[in-house]
């Protein structure tokens, strides 16, 4: 009989925390549109989830549902949810790199007629170029986002630093001195993890060593002489106890909480990073953050080249099997318009060239803004190929190889090219 | 050395083993609740604080009791543990109603191919879930039904069936035919006898098995991570391994998240041990 | 209600008396299980068979065409598969291993019921129920290179002098997180041999002790075979369930660093669902179940002819 009793006990436990917990409520007569976003670089959640409230209230018998995940895996989480009938999702977050695998596979709505000309005349035209696939348009640039370079004042100046490195080398010697000194124990972070951030980090390296990642036929060439000496310095930086070894294992966020611990010299990382440095809740560096043009290898500077950083935009997109694709639109619409782009800028800068000008920006962004102006055109974009994300994948292990002394530098990335030309072989019809 | 010092010695030894293995079980555990009762500065201290300077509860107080002002993050996990006990719930009562009556003919009744069948479904038990997601995620794709909670309560009969046949199947064998006879000539039905014999003297077994489904279906990850990704159906394990990644500065609220998506299974396990020990042992053992 | 649930149960009752033959009883009882069965395991495992025969693309899954073995012969030739294989087979046979010897000697520790053994077989239940993504957060925390209890702890016993990035080593991350699946699962094979030590027969030892043999010989000789049939369910269990490890490396390490820990099922989950082949996804899991088919016939004939019977 005990074992009853408990049991009766357990079961009105269970249903009175379900009664008590309930479920997401929906109206009957409410339109919900899901949106899934991101809860890493960019707009934080808490940001997000406001404009999804304002919206609301804009538009009675509209709920915005919204989701966030990691970027690492939102790729999955897009193609296992947006495939379906009917999606489960109306309102997506898509990277760059991803639009030409997503429109092959014919998933995002076509939106080129949506677009209006104060639209298409008022957004950074590079904007475009995110969200465009065979000249269509398949969705809205959201965030337009590329790696900066941050440095800690105190650091520098306790070493004798009056000015930011302007080249990797300056950047290897500031370090050592540093080390040397014992003012900070790894004086780089980086975020060399085996995912997309490790691409990111590399990309720039590679362009700032005046070498390129795939040519202008979407070939991969990163394994030229000058790829090669990239990685080789990637790993020399980690033997040499310059670059923090947990980098190998560290994405972006991580990397934030090293720099804001004030446990790194260097690091790069997106914009985001600026305004939370600057949080006393989250940073104990408030106060001692600088940012710099991205360095780049002394060979490179002296051909011209004075930075060189990777372009990590995205864009929000309707599903092509949304069954609100208006009032979806319409909160894409709204999230990037050009006043809630403006008031939302603390982690991530508007897509609108004209909202730069405004004193109100500035005003809010004194540091990032006329950094984001003084980098852009540094800033190289990944292929766009719809086998992207395992060519990636490839390259990632390949640099993990050489860091952790699987393979010299040369043969994992000779070997990276050769998996990639077999996956892109597969590709062609 | 005399036989008494040396059992002196070895029973020393015994204790200090014990000693060391409950920290060992205890250490992360603790951690873990420590962690959930931190403040994010407090989390990203170097040496860490092995006590909160000042502890805090609002991680618990943001999941259960949500203002206005919470985060949808928070508010989200817990649709995700009223999915995770609706779903592991409806699971478990399918899965013992279909399962005993397929046990009990396995166990009692005389037919052809009965132990062959046995074998197939034991053996079904060993499948892993990657060898059949792909063709479950294309049909429940078609049929409109992923992120339903409907989905995940099909999808985890596939595993907690075999596992509730195979150990009634044993624990009905286990009941003296006797009992059985004895109501059929009182003038019982077989269903009667079935109804009013086997499945009281069984209960030990049910609510072993029970819980051991429950179990089951509360810690699956897979099927849930591909079948599921709204706040409509996602389970608990898919919400924390969503916190992930951000682990250093979120870890406060993920751990508050384990430590919810722990409580339930554990309890169960301290207060049907005895019960969790025998259902294996009659299944795992006598088969 | 009352007529109506007479009625009900006057009707079962007939139902019951109709003395149908046994086996047509048993397959009304069993064909529930049985439907379910085929429509949750079978045909989903004869489809992946098929699918794993195509070329076909999870965006674009109109588009199937017949390669026969192409997929098959492609990962036997591949050096990646076979290291993932024999990553999958060290985890496995790793983990078993360190679980099964732990469990036995906790196993006998409880049974030497020293003071607060009741506490100790009570507390070892518990990490076998937390969840395993749970396990895996928790250590995954711990391991953590910069903020990390490990490197908290080791640091202030003076053990190491400055913090260490623990997954950062291919081979280390896989122990690691070995270790990790060790605390979870070990407490099962204490729970299975705990229950088996329970029902060893007394006399046998009292015998042994006249004979004068020690507590060591007693346990090799005497109480290592009577646990044969347990430890052996155990082992097959446990590798079964270690071979498709797949949560705990998807929270801990997501395969890397430098495919470090990157397991069969792992490896298939990303062929399918971030790089889209279903083909070549279905394949590889055809190859799995492949594996685990042969253990559980292991498993099958192990319990059924050790001196157990249906």
């Amino acid at each position: 009989m005990k074992t009853k009793r408990i049991l009766g006990i357990l079961t009105a436990i269970m249903m009175l925390s379900v009664l008590s917990l309930g479920v997401p409520a929906s109206a009957q007569d409410e339109i919900v549109i899901n949106v899934v976003g991101m809860d890493q670089a960019g707009m934080t959640p808490e940001e997000l989830d406001e404009i999804a409230r304002l919206f609301e209230e804009q538009n009675p018998g509209v709920r915005v549902e919204t989701s966030y995940v990691l970027y690492d895996g939102l790729h999955d989480l897009l193609v296992t949810s947006i495939s379906s009938e009917p999606p489960a999702f109306d309102v997506v977050l898509v990277d760059d790199i991803w639009y030409a695998e997503f429109v092959d596979a014919g998933w995002l709505l076509d939106v080129t007629d949506r677009i209006t000309d104060e639209m298409r005349e008022g957004i950074f035209e590079a904007a475009w170029d995110i969200t465009t696939v065979n000249g269509r348009v398949y969705g809205m640039p959201w965030l337009l986002d590329q790696k900066y370079f941050f440095y800690n004042t105190r650091l520098l100046e306790e070493a004798g630093f009056e000015e930011p490195p302007r080249t990797w080398e300056e950047v290897e010697e500031m370090s050592r001195v540093m080390k040397e000194m014992g003012l900070v124990e790894y004086p780089m972070i980086w975020s060399w993890a085996q995912i997309e951030a490790v691409i990111c980090d590399f990309v720039t390296l590679l362009y700032g060593n005046n070498a390129e990642f795939f040519d202008e036929n979407n070939q991969p060439v990163f394994n030229s002489p000058e790829g090669v000496e990239v990685l080789e310095w990637m790993v020399r930086m980690i033997d040499e106890g310059l670059v923090n070894p947990a980098s190998i294992t560290s994405a972006e966020e991580d990397v934030r909480n090293v720099f804001s611990q004030g446990q790194a010299a260097f690091a790069t990382n997106w914009v985001y990073m600026y305004d939370l440095t600057q949080d006393p809740e989250e940073s104990q560096v408030v106060g001692e953050v600088g940012m710099a043009l991205m360095p780049v290898f002394e060979s490179a500077l002296e051909e011209g080249i004075l930075s060189a950083t990777i372009d990590g935009s995205m864009g929000y997109s309707v599903t092509a099997g949304s069954e609100h694709p208006d009032e979806a639109w319409a909160f894409i619409e709204f999230l990037t318009s050009e006043p809630i782009q403006i008031e939302y800028s603390a982690h991530q800068l508007p897509i609108w060239e004209d909202a730069f000008e405004s004193e109100d920006l500035i005003a809010l962004n004194p540091v990032t803004v006329p950094m984001f102006a003084e980098q852009f055109p540094w800033s190289h974009v990944r292929p766009k190929v719809p086998y992207y994300n395992e060519a990636s994948r490839i390259i990632q292990v390949a640099i993990q190889e050489a860091l952790t002394h699987a393979a010299t530098p040369q043969e994992a990335l000779d070997n990276a090219v050769e998996q990639i030309l077999e996956v892109a072989a597969e590709y062609e019809d | 050395m005399s036989d008494k010092a040396k059992n002196f010695i070895w029973r020393a030894f015994l204790y200090f083993c014990m000693l060391i293995l409950l920290l060992l079980i205890f250490a992360p555990l603790a951690w873990l609740f420590i962690s959930s009762i931190s403040t994010r500065a407090e989390l990203l201290s170097v040496p860490p604080h092995w006590w909160p300077h000042e502890p805090t509860l609002q991680n618990y107080l943001d999941i259960l009791a949500p203002t206005e002002t919470t985060s949808r993050t928070a508010r989200n996990f817990r649709y995700a543990l009223t999915n995770s006990i609706i779903v592991s719930g409806t699971v478990t009562l399918v899965s013992l109603i279909v399962g005993s009556l397929a046990a009990y003919a396995f166990a009692r009744l005389r037919f052809r191919f009965r132990r062959s069948a046995l074998l197939a479904f034991v053996s079904l038990r060993m499948l892993p879930a990657i060898s059949i997601v792909i063709p479950l995620y294309v049909v429940l794709r078609g049929a409109g039904l992923l992120n339903t909670r409907t989905a995940l309560i099909l999808v985890y009969l596939s595993f907690t069936l075999p596992f509730v046949i195979w150990i009634m199947t044993s624990f009905f064998q286990s009941i003296p035919m006797e009992l059985e006879d004895a109501a059929r000539v009182d003038g019982c039905s077989r269903l009667g006898a079935l109804w009013r014999v086997i499945i009281p003297v069984s209960r030990p077994g049910l609510v072993a098995t029970g819980v051991f489904a429950f179990l089951l279906a509360w810690d699956e990850f897979f099927f849930a991570l591909l079948f599921t990704s709204t706040p409509d159906a996602k389970t608990v394990p898919v919400a924390i391994a969503e916190f992930t990644g951000r682990h250093a500065i979120d870890f406060s609220a993920q751990a508050t998240g384990g430590v919810l998506a722990a409580i339930p299974p554990v309890i169960l396990a301290l207060i049907f041990q005895r019960y969790i020990v025998q259902g294996l042992t009659a299944g795992a053992i006598k088969g | 209600m009352a007529p109506n649930g007479r009625r009900l149960s006057d009707y079962i009752r007939r139902l019951g008396n109709l003395e149908m033959n046994e086996g047509a009883f048993a397959l009304i009882l069993i064909l529930p299980s049985v439907i379910l069965t085929l429509g949750l395991i079978l045909w989903p495992l004869a489809n992946t068979f098929v699918m794993s025969l195509h070329e076909s693309n999870l965006a674009r899954p109109q588009r199937q065409d017949f390669v026969g073995f192409q997929h098959y012969i492609h990962f036997l030739g591949n050096r990646m598969f076979w290291e993932t294989i024999g990553r999958t087979f060290y985890f496995t046979f790793v983990s078993v291993g360190i679980e099964l010897v732990l469990g036995i000697a906790i196993a006998m520790l409880i049974s030497a019921k020293l003071k607060g053994w009741r506490f100790l077989r009570t507390a070892v239940i518990i990490p076998w129920a937390v969840p395993t993504i749970v396990n895996g957060a928790i250590w995954r925390w711990i391991y953590n290179a910069d903020y990390g209890a490990l490197n908290g702890l080791l640091l202030q016993l003076g053990l190491i002098d400055k913090y260490i990035a623990w997954l950062v080593e291919p081979h280390r991350a896989m122990n690691l997180v070995i270790l990790a699946d060790v605390w979870h699962s070990a407490p099962f094979v204490v729970l299975i041999i705990s229950a088996a030590l329970v029902s060893l027969p007394v006399e046998l030892y009292d015998a042994a002790s006249i004979d004068g043999a020690n507590g060591w010989q007693r346990f090799t000789r005497i109480t290592l075979p009577l646990l044969r049939p347990a430890i052996l369910v155990v082992l097959v269990i446990r590798t079964v369930e270690a071979f498709r490890v797949f949560d705990i490396i998807y929270i801990m390490t997501r395969g890397g660093p430098v495919n470090g820990t990157m397991v069969i099922s792992y490896l298939t989950y990303q062929e399918t669902f971030s790089y889209l082949h279903l083909g070549r996804g279905s394949a590889l899991s055809f190859i799995v179940s492949a594996f685990i088919f042969l253990l559980a016939l292991l498993y099958v004939k192990v319990l059924y002819t050790e001196d157990v019977a249906v």
